[in-house]
């Protein structure tokens, strides 16, 4: 187990230094990162030339890459632009865990993402809870009630959550639950933000905030899971070892919950541990629409001022969640179902 | 080829013994188990009226009224006149959904069309050489799978955007961030067709006719395209089927964030992308192409499921 572990891990390392490679170059056409520089004012020809140098922005992309990976402290760097170098570079590369400054806010790149990062668990784990929480239940009920009222109804309100914009679906709650609800004199939502400025970040403020961009991931999540759970129970309940647990004269929840739910809910793992990761960049929209102050939305922000320290930080931050994730998922199978092994 | 073969064989059997009918072909089944499926059979009716409508509302309107500004009615709200009412510089914005919906669908399916080139080359080619090869390709498959894919459309927008340049067809001039578009929905969306159709000709290409196929003497150019990939279309239908659905989403979140479709070229997503500042007051405004997005994906979403259902050969006894 532990060498498969440490064999994943192993294979998982070129596979992500080539990730980063490709993205780097990509995000270094995105454009010029030093045209918001200066706020609103133009930079000056003299400043660009210094800036340019000072960010290592003169070197071919793939020495920026290198320096980005490795870092730069054991090289000598030309920083007055004399055209010789002078003094050691102070960064120390990804692969020790330094990700660099931001362009835009000049503060380590981990420090902004930590902060972001943080947000946006807070909104993917409860909606992650939310969404399994309906999952399961409506999938177990519509998968033991097959065909039935409820099943079909289920069934077409699940296509339709999965066919909808998530923005989209965002701006009608945000119509009907905060800007009807005002007019019509009820308590509404707050629409954007994590907490009221005026009250500060105590934990009712973020569970009041949290409602309606927790509603618009569910409902739009909930679709595609509770239809997994279903087709999964409905292999699973048709089985011989069910009729025998039932002959038995076990109790039907415990036939459910016991030998039902734990083999239907194996492939489920895989799927969950894949949209983990996925599941904090597909954020990226419902936070843009919420004013959520979360990853995806610093994604955005960074792209929008080709601020590439911080865009790279967070693509290698969800691509090495997403192998961690996969090894986890691998293990947490192995409990589930003692006749995998791993070599 | 199995599979086939029992699912006519069974069909054959079970209508023999309710009546003395000629065996049906694979399609003919395929299609009952269609027509039975409802909810696909209403997605077809979705989407036909959604072709309709984007097709026969050209005639009521040219694209120069869907691009025709008139300040004097901005934010007009729905009336008889404008029964979806009126942008902030006064386009009328039924016109605009028709042309709009045009090209949203046109970029969906263009889009589904790379995706397919690429994820049926890479996915044959990779399982049938096996090796090297394949572990190079599902390398990269891998890591494409690892980036959240709308990270990758962003750069990639960026990347791209307003490096094509405006251009004219059949009369009518098109922002060549349509063609940008289709290529980056097309790039990133490849990979999961290319993991259905290796896993598909790995088990294909050790059954017999693939062996005989070679002791002929037959090239593996014409083994995988005219032997392999027509005994795989079935699961290739289904996934691009429902490709096309994820793709118009897709044009619809790059172009709400901005980076999409520029204008003056109307799409469903494009016309949202404002919407946030018309939240409170002008509902109209994002309520109708959200509508027409939702139908129409909802739409291939259904077909999607019916046609799985169809061609699946173990659903046979489910259905029947």
């Amino acid at each position: 187990m532990t060498r498969y572990v440490i064999r994943r891990i192993l294979q998982a390392i070129p596979l992500l230094i080539i990730i980063s490679a490709i993205l780097f170059l990509l995000a270094n056409e995105m454009g010029d990162p030093l045209a918001s520089f200066g706020g609103r004012r133009r930079i000056r020809s003299s400043d660009r030339e210094r800036l340019t140098r000072q960010l290592g922005l003169d070197q071919p992309v793939m020495v920026q890459y290198l320096i980005w990976l490795v870092g730069n402290d054991w090289m000598q760097i030309d920083v007055d632009g004399d055209g010789t170098p002078d003094e050691y570079g102070t960064r120390r590369g990804v692969l020790r865990g330094d990700f660099g400054t931001s362009f835009m806010e000049k503060r380590p790149v981990l420090e902004i993402i930590g902060e972001r990062f943080k947000n946006t668990m807070i909104l993917m784990i409860t909606a992650e809870i939310v969404i399994l929480f309906f999952a399961f239940w409506i999938g177990i009920y519509s998968a033991l009630r097959q065909y039935s009222f409820v099943d079909n109804v289920v069934t077409t309100f699940s296509f339709v959550g999965y066919s909808m914009p998530v923005f989209w679906l965002g701006l009608i709650l945000m119509y009907v639950f905060s800007v009807n609800f005002k007019r019509w004199g009820l308590p509404y939502f707050p629409t954007v933000g994590m907490y009221d400025l005026a009250v500060g970040p105590t934990i009712p403020q973020i569970a009041w905030h949290l409602v309606l961009p927790v509603t618009t991931i569910a409902i739009i999540s909930i679709a595609g899971y509770s239809r997994y759970v279903r087709s999964q129970m409905l292999e699973v309940i048709n089985q011989d070892y069910i009729r025998t647990a039932h002959s038995k004269g076990l109790p039907d929840r415990w036939v459910i919950t016991r030998h039902a739910l734990k083999n239907a809910a194996l492939p489920l793992i895989t799927i969950i541990g894949m949209d983990l990761p996925l599941l904090i960049a597909g954020a990226t929209v419902t936070e843009s629409i919420f004013a959520w102050p979360g990853m995806g939305r610093l994604y955005w922000d960074a792209t929008q001022d080709t601020d590439i320290p911080v865009l790279m930080g967070i693509l290698v931050i969800i691509s090495v969640l997403v192998v961690v994730f996969q090894i986890i998922t691998d293990i947490t199978y192995t409990f589930l179902d003692p006749r995998i092994r791993y070599e | 080829m199995s599979s086939t073969t029992t699912d006519s064989t069974d069909v054959t059997w079970k209508s023999l013994e309710i009546a003395e009918r000629p065996p049906l072909t694979p399609t003919q089944v395929a299609w009952r188990r269609f027509r039975r499926h409802k909810m696909a059979i209403a997605g077809i009716f979705m989407l036909v009226a959604i072709i309709l409508y984007v097709t026969v509302g050209t005639f009521f309107f040219t694209e120069a009224e869907a691009n025709y500004t008139d300040l004097s009615i901005k934010l007009s709200p729905p009336s008889l006149e404008h029964p979806f009412g009126t942008d902030m510089v006064g386009r009328d914005l039924f016109a605009r959904t028709i042309y709009g919906g045009q090209i949203s669908i046109i970029i969906g399916l263009f889009a589904v069309f790379v995706s397919i080139i690429l994820g049926v080359l890479i996915g044959a080619v990779s399982g049938y050489y096996g090796g090297a090869t394949d572990s190079v390709l599902m390398r990269f498959t891998e890591a494409m799978f690892n980036i959240p894919s709308l990270f990758l459309l962003i750069i990639l927008g960026k990347v791209l955007s307003g490096k094509i340049a405006n251009f004219n067809l059949l009369g009518r001039s098109f922002s060549g961030s349509v063609v940008v578009i289709i290529a980056v929905i097309g790039i990133t969306s490849w990979m999961y067709l290319a993991r259905i159709v290796r896993a598909n000709v790995l088990s294909l290409k050790e059954q017999e006719f693939i062996t005989a196929a070679r002791c002929t003497g037959t090239s593996n150019f014409s083994i995988i395209f005219s032997h392999i990939l027509p005994n795989t279309t079935a699961p290739i239908i289904v996934s691009a089927t429902l490709l096309v659905a994820a793709a118009i989403l897709a044009e619809a979140y790059v172009s709400f964030l901005g980076v999409g479709v520029q204008p003056p070229t109307p799409t469903w997503g494009n016309m949202l992308d404002q919407a946030y500042h018309h939240l409170e007051r002008e509902p109209w405004m994002w309520f109708f192409p959200g509508v027409l997005i939702l139908m129409t994906v909802l739409g291939i979403n259904f077909v999607g499921d019916g046609l799985r259902d169809a061609l699946d050969p173990r659903a046979l006894s489910e259905s029947e």
